[in-house]
């Protein structure tokens, strides 16, 4: 085996019609087609989804972990922005 | 019994089977993590395959055999799959190779399968021709990378190519049984997916810069049981826990 590793991918899978790709996890591929497919048999074996999306991670631009306290915490403290003073009307139940 | 429909099922059986257990040898040993799932899934695929069609040639028998026996308990020339599915796995390429020139044939087999007038095989080529169109996907992608790929990887994927290729016309091989479940409206015609064949195989080896063997030596006798030196070696890991222990269930 090579010592030279293939490229990091993030693979997302959509479990039906509807809903979101959901980020399921990260697998090495040589190129996009082949982490499709090695996409396709490691996280849909067990019928998890209908649809695969794959972008390598070199490609992820992420939050600096540095940074958390300056992003993050002052959400804590405004609960307004929570639309929890409502009353939800029976029968809707998605909210 | 019928004993061509019984011969013909026990045939494309075999293939399944004997394919089947080779890749599964690759289990744990594959080259990446992800390609050993990929291999092993493919011989989970082909198992399942070869579970499906011994049951119904058990039935077709009726002489109160499981698909278990058919698959466990036959001799060496009881076999009747091609030659090419038991050769051993070799390198990465090998096995590629081996599997691409059977994918490729698999898929215009099912294919033409599903219009059976039996409708259990024409059920059972519908059912694993979407799988094994996604194996043939594989394993030409395969093909393409490596015989494109590296120099050594073109090296080697052309010497398995110069090996397997005296295999891979015995798949088109043809006899009475053959010949009765054609005029049945059963079985296929081979000799007509022959130039399919061709055709996708040369679109490959095109793509991968490979170059088909101009040796026309071929070798064949497997669909009467006569084998290479390799199937009693797969045969006797295949079958060691009945053998040990008749009739073990786990």
């Amino acid at each position: 085996m090579s010592t030279k590793e293939w490229p990091l991918w993030e693979v997302f899978i959509r479990s039906k019609q509807g809903l979101n790709h959901k980020h399921v996890g990260s697998l090495r591929a040589p190129d996009a087609q082949l982490a499709i497919e090695n996409a396709r048999d490691v996280y849909t074996r067990r019928n998890e989804g209908v649809s695969i999306w794959v972008i390598p991670s070199s490609e992820i631009i992420a939050s600096d972990p540095d940074d958390s306290d300056s992003l993050f915490e002052p959400a804590a403290s405004k609960v307004y922005r929570h639309p929890t003073f409502y009353d939800v009307p029976d029968g809707i139940s998605h909210m | 019994m019928n004993d061509n429909l019984y011969s013909y099922t026990l045939r494309i059986a075999d293939d399944s089977l004997i394919l089947g257990q080779r890749l599964s040898e690759w289990c744990g040993h594959g080259p990446v993590l992800e390609e050993d799932i990929a291999l092993t899934n493919i011989a989970l695929d082909l198992i399942g395959q070869a579970t499906t069609l011994f049951e119904y040639a058990a039935s077709v028998q009726n002489e109160g055999k499981t698909a278990d026996d058919l698959a466990f308990l036959r001799y060496e020339h009881d076999y009747k799959n091609a030659l090419l599915v038991e050769q051993p796995n070799g390198d990465f390429g090998q096995t590629m190779v081996r599997q691409w020139l059977f994918d490729t044939f698999r898929v215009l087999f099912y294919d033409a399968l599903k219009h059976s007038s039996d409708t259990q095989l024409a059920a059972i080529a519908e059912k694993s021709l979407k799988e094994t169109k996604y194996h043939c996907k594989h394993s030409s992608e395969w093909i393409i990378r490596l015989g494109d790929g590296t120099d050594e990887s073109h090296t080697r994927t052309q010497a398995a190519l110069d090996q397997l290729w005296r295999y891979s016309e015995e798949l088109f091989f043809m006899d009475e049984t053959d010949q009765a479940m054609i005029e049945a409206k059963v079985g296929v015609d081979l000799e007509a997916l022959r130039p399919l064949w061709m055709e996708r195989i040369q679109e490959v080896v095109r793509e991968a810069t490979l170059t088909i063997p101009t040796n026309n030596w071929k070798q064949q006798g497997g669909r009467l049981g006569k084998h290479t030196e390799h199937l009693g070696f797969l045969l006797a890991d295949l079958q060691y826990m009945q053998r040990a222990y008749p009739g073990m269930e786990w």
